[in-house]
């Protein structure tokens, strides 16, 4: 019931993507059919294309068609490929997917200890590398990051494999599960291939996981130290609960709430850095096909990209808030 | 006041720096940014070149201080742009309430429904690949967090006895938004410019980075790091390293402001 609730309250959002990507798509400079034509066709080539495209109806009639489109799974053809945008996108999302959970997986765990040990320990070393951490880790152009994690461990230390795309050039690819080739090598108890897949993800995860993990770990500091300083941690303590019982069952579940809410903050980061980390490591993910089609002036896929991205967004704002829902109960019973 | 922070009066000292820059790059440059010189291709730091060459044997040192202006030009109208607009959305917003608030609101909430970067981006590739182009890309994704500051701020203090008193006086409902609610809220609105300006440097130099908005030969920090990403497998850093460098120094100094004058001006969110 919650679930469905929450559902119609992405419904507005969702309707708001779509217009505006709509718009996005119709707003190109000059006229898209005499693009479309190339500079070498007749008034009534451009004429024709016009018509074929629909681009001669009104601007709502547009949008139907344009829904339908949608709703057919339909995102147009790329001009430089002649391939449809939307098998394109699909499978390259798995490769961008796994970065980004890796990414994700990597920032909490990062993130959320040190902000817990940075509150519990305020004014140690602990606290004030958190404070560092928090402020460089907004400040660090991600792309920046990546280049000088290349630099140092592929280049000078030789640790890491060189930064080309998903796999060493050597490494067959994974029979395909789920297309995440971490689980994939797994499935098939192909521990070789897992080694070289985690040796790829690693750099570009972390150069990621960096600049996400500032706000994260800012929120956890934060919002750990509230906790504690309330009234039941003190009831807690002086009960002569565990040190442990109180840092993390009392106060933590309660100083979680704020983090969860950041996340959206997080996944919005992560998102567009996705587009800068592929384009260094040379990642195969939907990112690195929408810097191809910018540079092709080829409309269709990026515009794909622009929706697929918001829709991912919106989905993922919307998982956040059933999850807020699941930690606090008081939500649940006020809805 | 800023004696007391030295991290502040730091940032301040950097931002000046920064700003000199801006003003004095293109005088102070020992080199011209543009002009190539295969002979003295990639080489390493020295004390002829600071930072080195790069491919085309440009002076890195004169291009990292002349693209100042730019970069900081970008961000600085961008963040104008977005605090003009969106104070006065938020302002009307929470003034007026009701239907101006809905409109307003729905609008605010379609643009933060987007991965920002990537609303930037799908602007730009719509709008047509220009410098302008990035301006308002980068003032559009910021505009939300000044429409909903001004917003709050503006909604409490609807009803506050300063505001009664000027409509007593018989001013006009766009008077008392002006003179009356505007002033008050700005101490924490410049906070917010602060904060954003770092932010909208790493945007417009992400967008950049992907070849988006300007383009070479023109000096610019992401492009710089751009054209030496190439380099750093083969073991020349110096090319993206100081660029990189220096931008990212840029958006910590904003950071650091940011945070400091939070602390100046309410110091209840001091974290």
């Amino acid at each position: 019931m919650i679930v469905l609730r929450r559902l119609a309250s992405a419904l507005p959002s969702l309707v708001g993507v779509i217009i505006v990507t709509f718009l996005l798509t119709r707003a190109l400079p000059g006229d898209p059919a005499a693009y479309f034509a190339g500079p070498a066709a007749t008034p009534q080539a451009v004429e024709e294309i016009r018509h074929k495209l629909g681009l001669d109806r009104s601007l709502p009639a547009q949008f139907i068609d344009y829904l339908r489109a949608l709703a057919h799974g339909d995102f147009g053809n790329s001009v430089s490929t002649g391939q449809p945008v939307a098998h394109e996108l699909l499978t390259r999302l798995p490769a961008s997917a796994e970065l980004t959970f890796v990414a994700l997986f990597l920032s909490i765990s990062i993130a959320v200890p040190l902000g817990i040990a940075a509150a519990t320990r305020q004014g140690s070393w602990v606290d004030h590398a958190c404070r560092i951490v928090t402020t460089a880790g907004v400040s660090l152009p991600v792309f920046f990051t990546g280049l000088l994690l290349i630099y140092v461990l592929y280049y000078l230390l030789g640790w890491a494999p060189a930064p080309l795309g998903r796999l060493d050039i050597f490494v067959s690819a994974p029979n395909f599960h789920t297309g995440f080739y971490l689980i994939d090598s797994l499935v098939d108890g192909d521990l070789e291939t897992f080694r070289a897949a985690l040796a790829q993800i690693a750099l570009p995860a972390f150069s990621r996981a960096v600049f996400s993990l500032a706000p994260l770990a800012r929120v956890t500091r934060a919002s750990m130290l509230a906790a504690l300083g309330s009234d039941f941690v003190r009831t807690a303590r002086a009960s002569g609960l565990s040190r442990r019982r109180v840092v993390y069952v009392y106060a933590f579940r309660n100083a979680v709430l704020p983090v969860i809410t950041t996340m959206g903050m997080v996944f919005s980061f992560l998102l567009g850095a996705n587009v800068l980390i592929e384009k260094v490591f040379v990642w195969p993910g939907i990112g690195s096909y929408a810097i191809e089609a910018l540079i092709a002036s080829d409309y269709a896929p990026v515009q794909g990209f622009v929706l697929t991205m918001a829709s991912l967004y919106v989905l993922l704002n919307l998982a956040i808030d059933v999850i807020y829902g699941i930690v606090d109960p008081r939500v649940r019973i006020s809805a | 006041m800023l004696s007391e922070n030295p991290v502040t009066s730091f940032a301040f000292g950097l931002f000046s720096f920064f700003v000199l820059c801006a003003l004095f790059g293109p005088v102070v440059a020992p080199y011209n940014p543009l002009a190539s010189d295969t002979a003295q291709a990639l080489r390493a730091p020295s004390l002829a070149h600071l930072f080195g060459t790069d491919q085309l044997g440009r002076d890195i040192f004169s291009r990292v201080v002349v693209a100042t202006r730019l970069d900081l030009g970008i961000a600085v109208t961008a963040v104008a742009l977005a605090f003009g607009v969106g104070t006065l959305m938020g302002l009307c917003a929470g003034y007026f309430g009701g239907w101006t608030d809905r409109i307003i609101g729905r609008i605010v909430d379609t643009i933060m429904a987007f991965p920002l970067f990537i609303l930037a981006m799908g602007i730009v590739a719509a709008l047509g690949n220009t410098l302008a182009n990035i301006v308002y890309a980068t003032a559009i994704i910021n505009l939300p967090i000044y429409a909903r500051l001004a917003r709050t701020e503006a909604n409490v203090r609807r009803e506050a006895g300063f505001v009664e008193a000027a409509r007593l006086c018989g001013n006009s409902e766009a008077r008392i938004v002006l003179t009356q609610l505007l002033p008050n809220i700005m101490p924490l609105m410049m906070v917010q410019v602060s904060l954003t300006l770092g932010y909208a440097i790493l945007n417009a130099a992400g967008l950049s980075f992907i070849g988006l908005g300007v383009r070479p030969p023109t000096a610019e920090w992401g492009i710089m790091v751009a054209e030496g990403a190439s380099n750093i497998v083969s073991g020349e850093w110096w090319v993206a390293l100081f660029p990189g460098l220096v931008l990212m120094a840029a958006v910590f100094c904003f950071n650091l402001m940011g945070d400091g004058l939070r602390d100046m001006v309410d110091p209840r969110r001091r974290t």
